[in-house]
């Protein structure tokens, strides 16, 4: 597995005339006669497309690492290969419980994108912050959020991370920074925005400074949200202020059954980053090592506070959109092709071939893994159900927004009140 | 803002030029670009935005240039300010502040002269208030600034213009309380934002033919303060509401069903509601006119209801 750089990609950033940077190459002369006018040094261009790169496009000809050296220590391996294989085993403990009907709606599961996750998540800190779509189950558990906590909410059980009221495509969890779990393609990623946002603010406004940098964003999403408004507003917002924020890309061709190509009239997504300012990545996503090279790259610059990237990380979800998808659109021998490379089996090889960790290590994990999945069933089996009296008490913050009655006493002030039903 | 440095402000225009309404003039030479920021044209996103930043401990104040581009924000306002602290199970706050001028103007036109209070009515987990003095206007922004729930802040484009002289020390009002603006023993007429001032002036011609009404500014519209509304009609029996919602889902409708569920013995005649018409703001001074509710129909209501 080759390290992939993207700084090792010759990038400029964009060109800033006014601040006596390179001038615009000049525009070419329109016809003989009327050369068209320069605007000169108060005009701001980019140059395109150069601060984009791919080493999945590049036949994987980026940077190699030195021959025979792996690019992880042995416990970063162990501790990506534990998160990865809890993400798998715990989706797969999704399905078996969906289909016990033990769990609900609609349940998208992560099997196959691991790599995207682990190599991600596992290098934020816990004051940096998450935001995922309804597929966020595994962005939740990389975050930190036990698993147990995970599997009540999805059984909707009151010790869910979420008390069961949010379910499978609204994870939360404040001491974890993860700030949801999104239903609607896109109207995450300004959310994240707004976190980003936040930090930057500590910083220069509220002048709370951390040695480490700036608290960074995480911003999780499809190929189907790469033609929805909120992007691409967000692009632009972000880098205008230089928010520590990265927009990781999950395209895995399909959104439901609409293929990426059938749905995009430029399908190269990274290549959309430079148009905005920032640069583009284009990554293999089942390619945990790769991935986290360019994640550190990433989340390195934003905590410097040079603004954001966008990453796109080319990979596939083995199951269908949900659970209720019978995936009859996508072809065997795409599904094969990707099969075969699996994060999971390929990281295991690595690990194997560099010597970094024994097979029966590994074979521990594993059982480590089980146990706590099996425990999280457990545990979310056993949990009460919420009780009525839950209904009411987190539509406001300040329950006083619930009213004056008729009375003159505030609604909420009734210990009765969370058990009747929402009036004004 | 002086006092709380968390509380910032983001919307377009709102920073450079002083707002479209010179609401915020001023306010970025005094706390800089950041606190209160210039954003692009992205009313989703700059308003998604806000609720992410006060899940993250800011207080942001969101200013829609003319409320009616809220609804292009209407997916981060419903799903995500009303929706995420109840979906988190309690454990992120959003206590923004959604505010711009709206309401009918002067030949404005359709889609600047919309009127959104019913639109957003129905969105668990916000809170809606509508300002109409300048008194009001400072004690409910404060109060919606320091509220933990999200707030809706309903200005008016005509109102900007009122002066009133209004208390130097500081002073908030209540969210969910309505404000008693005329006693009176025959009527009560609920009412709120700039129709306030169209029932005052019906009042004067009232009161010269006999009448006492007792005019209220419900002034919260999402709760409704059942409190100081029910009190009225247990003195008058009748009720009139004007508002400048339109009809159909209106404020109005709410307001009168919320009537019936509690004070229904309390009525001597049935409930009057003087709406807007169910149309776009004509361009047309004299149909703008006919769109919205005028003093002479307010006479003729009062006059009706007391027979």
């Amino acid at each position: 597995m080759a390290a992939a750089s993207f700084t090792a990609a010759k990038f400029l950033a964009p060109v800033a005339a006014r601040s006596g940077g390179d001038r615009a190459p000049p525009l070419p002369a329109i016809g003989a006669a009327s050369a068209r006018p320069r605007r000169g040094a108060q005009q701001t261009r980019l140059r395109t497309a150069l601060a984009v790169s791919s080493d999945v496009l590049a036949g994987n000809k980026a940077a190699q690492a030195a021959a025979g050296e792996p690019v992880v220590t042995r416990e970063e391996a162990l501790e990506v290969y534990e998160d990865m294989v809890l993400g798998r085993v715990f989706e797969d403990m999704c399905a078996q419980m969906y289909y016990r009907g033990k769990m609900f709606g609609f349940v998208h599961l992560y099997n196959g994108q691991e790599a995207v996750s682990t190599g991600f998540i596992k290098l934020l800190n816990q004051a940096d912050c998450v935001v995922s779509t309804y597929r966020d189950h595994v962005h939740a558990l990389s975050k930190g959020v036990p698993a147990r906590s995970v599997m009540a909410e999805l059984f909707g059980k009151a010790t869910g991370c979420c008390r069961g009221q949010g379910g499978s495509m609204h994870m939360f969890s404040a001491p974890h920074n993860l700030l949801g779990g999104f239903a609607f393609i896109g109207e995450g990623i300004p959310v994240a925005t707004g976190a980003a946002f936040a930090a930057k603010y500590r910083h220069e406004v509220l002048k709370q400074s951390s040695p480490d940098g700036l608290d960074v964003t995480l911003a999780f999403f499809g190929d189907g949200t790469c033609n929805n408004g909120q992007f691409f507003e967000c692009l632009n917002m972000a880098q205008l202020w230089k928010l520590p924020i990265v927009f990781v890309v999950e395209n895995n061709l399909w959104a439901i059954g609409m293929s990426h190509l059938r749905a995009t009239s430029d399908p190269e997504i990274y290549k959309k980053g430079p148009a905005f300012g920032m640069p583009g990545v284009h990554v293999d996503g089942m390619d945990v090592l790769k991935v986290r090279e360019v994640a550190k790259e990433a989340i390195e610059r934003a905590r410097r506070g040079e603004g954001p990237t966008l990453v796109e990380c080319e990979t596939y979800r083995f199951r269908g959109h949900s659970l209720a998808d019978p995936d009859e659109l996508r072809k065997p021998d795409e599904k094969s092709h990707y099969a075969a490379r699996d994060p999971i089996t390929a990281l295991k090889k690595y690990i194997i071939e560099y010597n970094l960790a024994t097979e029966s290590e590994l074979k521990s994990i594993e059982k480590k893994i089980d146990d706590i999945v099996e425990e999280a069933v457990e545990f979310a089996d056993a949990s009460p159900h919420p009780p009525r009296s839950q209904l009411l008490e987190n539509v406001f913050a300040d329950p006083k927004g619930f009213g004056i009655g008729p009375d003159g006493k505030y609604r909420c002030e009734d210990p009765k009140f969370t058990q009747g039903t929402a009036q004004v | 803002m002086k006092s709380d440095p968390t509380v910032c402000v983001m919307g377009e225009d709102v920073g450079h030029y002083g707002g479209s309404y010179k609401v915020t003039k001023g306010l970025a030479e005094m706390f800089g670009d950041l606190r209160v920021l210039d954003t692009p044209i992205a009313e989703n996103s700059f308003t998604g935005m806000g609720i992410g930043a006060a899940m993250k401990g800011l207080r942001p104040i969101v200013e829609g240039m003319n409320m009616g581009f809220l609804l292009l924000a209407y997916n981060q306002i419903s799903n995500n300010c009303g929706m995420l602290h109840y979906t988190s199970g309690g454990q992120f706050k959003i206590p923004v502040v959604i505010r711009g001028p709206g309401g009918v103007g002067r030949q404005l036109g359709a889609e600047h002269s919309q009127r959104l209070e019913s639109y957003f009515q129905s969105i668990p987990g916000l809170q809606m208030v509508a300002c109409s003095t300048p008194y009001n206007a400072k004690g409910l922004m404060k109060a919606a600034i320091r509220s933990e729930n999200p707030v809706v802040l309903f200005e008016h484009v005509l109102l900007y213009n009122l002066k009133e002289k209004i208390p130097d020390e500081e002073y908030i009002c209540c969210l969910e309380e309505a404000e008693m603006v005329r006693p009176g023993e025959h009527v009560t007429i609920l009412t709120y934002s700039r129709m306030r001032y169209h029932v005052m002036q019906a009042a004067k011609t009232l009161v010269n033919k006999g009448y006492d009404p007792e005019v209220i500014d419900i002034r919260s519209l999402k709760p409704f303060d059942l409190h100081t509304i029910g009190n009225s009609i247990k003195k008058t029996h009748r009720v009139l509401i004007v508002e400048e919602c339109m009809r159909t889902g209106g404020i109005g409708a709410s307001l009168r069903s919320a009537i019936i569920d509690n004070f229904w013995d309390y009525l001597d005649a049935p409930i009057m509601c003087l709406s807007s018409q169910d149309v776009p703001t004509p361009y047309a001074g004299t149909l703008e006119d006919a769109t919205v509710v005028q003093p002479a129909q307010i006479v003729a209501a009062v006059e009706q209801i007391c027979q």
